[in-house]
């Protein structure tokens, strides 16, 4: 069975006309994690005998035509909860924990009969792109094992990129699902805030968490998003829009013709490598040729989206990590005299040294004297950057550029200079801070490392980026192009 | 070093934060947040006169639902997370440290 080449749409038609069996489809798919993750370092933790009682059950009700994701196999990023599976966010402070709840994008996708097969690795508490933060094992690029797979989600992009399962689900606060999907060859999908119920998401920075999908093709994408999607009551930012079959749209009358495209000059700016430019430059034409406009437009205040990300996102995440206490659940140090100690040692033992970094950075820009300077305005800058983005959308269907300035560096390399590494979400972020959806999909190639694209829309208009999407990926070959060790190619 | 942040800072804002650091840890941490904060200044640079901040991009404002429990009665799952729990309460240490009376 070589179902590493199959979209859901060809595996859903062969369990349907039962030319295999969820079953078999899972126990592949737990041959294929075996085989492979030992390079990859992916996976935190499996469930393989629940997923393969489950496929058997699935196999035995039958799947029919409109289940399209029934007996699907999914990875999902370890700050998602799972009922009765532990879920840690890759930090020793949740190391035995166990929740007692779905998130509700897991409930989700079991109620379309998806099989969770386990767990991916990320940066501790999802704060880092390269994955190096997590306290359990640093993952491997799928394209080249001596390269990050970016982050935090890399264990999700990975897993996707090396064939180990067709879809994973991501989360994304400053570019965590576009910057790893670039990264590994893939597509991901950070959701408008809102699309996505955060509920049962561990939160890092509450006014930007996206969960999105990551998959291979950006059809499969739209098929994922609009299963996940959707106004939840536990969540009350979540929007009551209504949710589009984003799949339909994709046909092949899909086009981008008459469509105007804005690309910001300071995308394309110093600092940007140059074949990633080549790359989006390239983009350009093939969107030029395919009829649609490509404007040069600007983001004049891009450059400071890092500093009030940084601020705002690390304030928030101070307020929301504060319920590590070492008290109810957790990490708690040993040798305690006195609740105190409890609260500081079992923090300071229980959290990374990127997580505290960023506790330190909120706590700082929020702390009597600072809170005008620090966080009043960086998120005066939002509100700036935000008009940004408004005026160019006001006529123009989407922003094209890249999705991180260089293709995937060195493990190793950048782990000791926070600040480099800050720097590298310069044109994620942006997206963030005005809460729209950004589609991160394959490019190009730079020495043999795949280059993404991101695709910049309007607020809940996920449906335009995978149209262009889509139509990009018809015209091109990047998207079929697989790592070698990947899975059973 | 510019000096934005020093040693002194740092230790009260961990000390805000319920953190503790080593000597060690401090003394390659004040660098870091000095020069992370040195970026957070940049922002000076933008004019924001007249500008409101954001705090939350939806538009969903006031949300009102009932206040019903749902998925309660888990107290035995939820006490195997507690570190240390007895007859069905979560055990902490002495609350009141009696070395300061």
């Amino acid at each position: 069975m070589d179902y590493f080449k199959q979209d859901l749409a060809s595996l859903h038609a062969d369990l349907v006309a039962k030319k295999m069996s969820a079953k078999e489809l899972t126990q592949a798919t737990f041959e294929n994690i075996k085989a492979t993750d030992p390079k990859i370092d992916a996976f935190l933790h499996l469930n393989e005998d629940q997923a393969l009682a489950q496929a058997d059950a699935l196999d035995q009700a039958g799947i029919t035509d409109d289940q399209p994701l029934a007996g699907i196999p999914l990875a999902l990023k370890d700050n998602l909860v799972t009922k009765d599976e532990p879920t840690t966010a890759a930090s020793k402070i949740l190391e035995n924990f166990t929740p007692v709840y779905d998130a509700t994008v897991v409930s989700k996708l079991a109620a379309a009969k998806m099989v969770p097969v386990g767990k991916t690795n990320l940066d501790e508490f999802a704060m880092g792109g390269s994955t190096e933060n997590s306290a359990f094992k640093t993952t491997k690029n799928a394209w080249d094992q001596t390269k990050v797979p970016g982050g935090s989600s890399g264990g999700s992009a990975a897993a996707v990129a090396a064939g180990m399962v067709p879809v994973a689900l991501g989360t994304d606060t400053g570019g965590s699902i576009r910057q790893p999907a670039s990264f590994n060859g893939i597509v991901g999908m950070k959701p408008t805030y809102g699309r996505v119920s955060r509920w049962g998401l561990i939160a890092f920075g509450s006014s930007f968490d996206a969960i999105g999908p990551m998959t291979r093709s950006v059809k499969d994408n739209a098929m994922m998003l609009s299963a996940i999607a959707g106004h939840d009551d536990h969540d009350l930012t979540s929007s009551d829009k209504a949710v589009p079959n984003f799949a339909a749209d994709l046909t092949a009358a899909t086009s981008v013709k008459g469509m105007r495209i804005g690309l910001p000059k300071e995308f394309l700016a110093d600092g940007i490598n140059d074949d990633v430019k080549q790359a989006i430059l390239a983009a350009a034409d093939t969107y030029r040729k395919l009829g649609a406009t490509v404007d040069e437009v600007s983001l004049p205040h891009n450059k400071y989206g890092v500093a009030a990300y940084y601020i705002i996102a690390s304030s928030e995440a101070s307020s929301n990590l504060q319920r590590f206490d070492g008290i109810r659940y957790g990490y708690r140090a040993k040798d305690v005299k006195n609740l105190e100690d409890v609260y500081v040692k079992s923090r300071s033992e229980g959290f990374g040294a990127e997580v505290k970094r960023r506790i330190m950075l909120g706590t700082f820009s929020l702390s009597a004297g600072f809170y005008d300077a620090y966080f009043l305005k960086a998120a005066k800058v939002r509100t700036v950057i935000l008009n940004d983005f408004k005026a160019i959308l006001k006529d123009h269907d989407f922003i094209m550029g890249p999705v991180a300035p260089t293709p995937a560096f060195n493990i190793g390399a950048e782990i000791a200079d926070p600040l480099t590494m800050y720097m590298n979400d310069i044109l994620t972020i942006p997206v963030n801070l005005a809460g729209l959806p950004g589609l991160s999909l394959p490019a190009g190639f730079s020495n043999g490392l795949p280059v993404g694209m991101q695709l910049i829309g309007r607020p809940f208009d996920e449906s335009t980026l995978y149209k262009a999407g889509y139509a990009f990926e018809q015209n091109t070959e990047f998207h079929t192009k697989v790592p070698a060790l990947g899975g059973q190619n | 070093m510019a000096n934005r942040i020093n040693r002194e800072q740092v230790k009260h804002v961990a000390e805000l934060a319920k953190l503790e650091f080593t000597d060690d840890q401090l003394d390659a941490l004040t660098p870091q947040l000095d020069d992370i904060i040195g970026l957070f200044e940049s922002l000076s640079e933008v004019d924001t006169d007249n500008v409101e901040p954001t705090t939350n991009v939806t538009d969903q404002i006031n949300v009102m639902r009932e206040d019903v429990a749902d998925n309660w009665g888990q107290s035995a799952a939820l006490l195997k997370n507690a570190p240390d729990a007895a007859r069905g309460y979560i055990k902490v240490p002495t609350i009141i440290d009696e070395s300061e009376d």
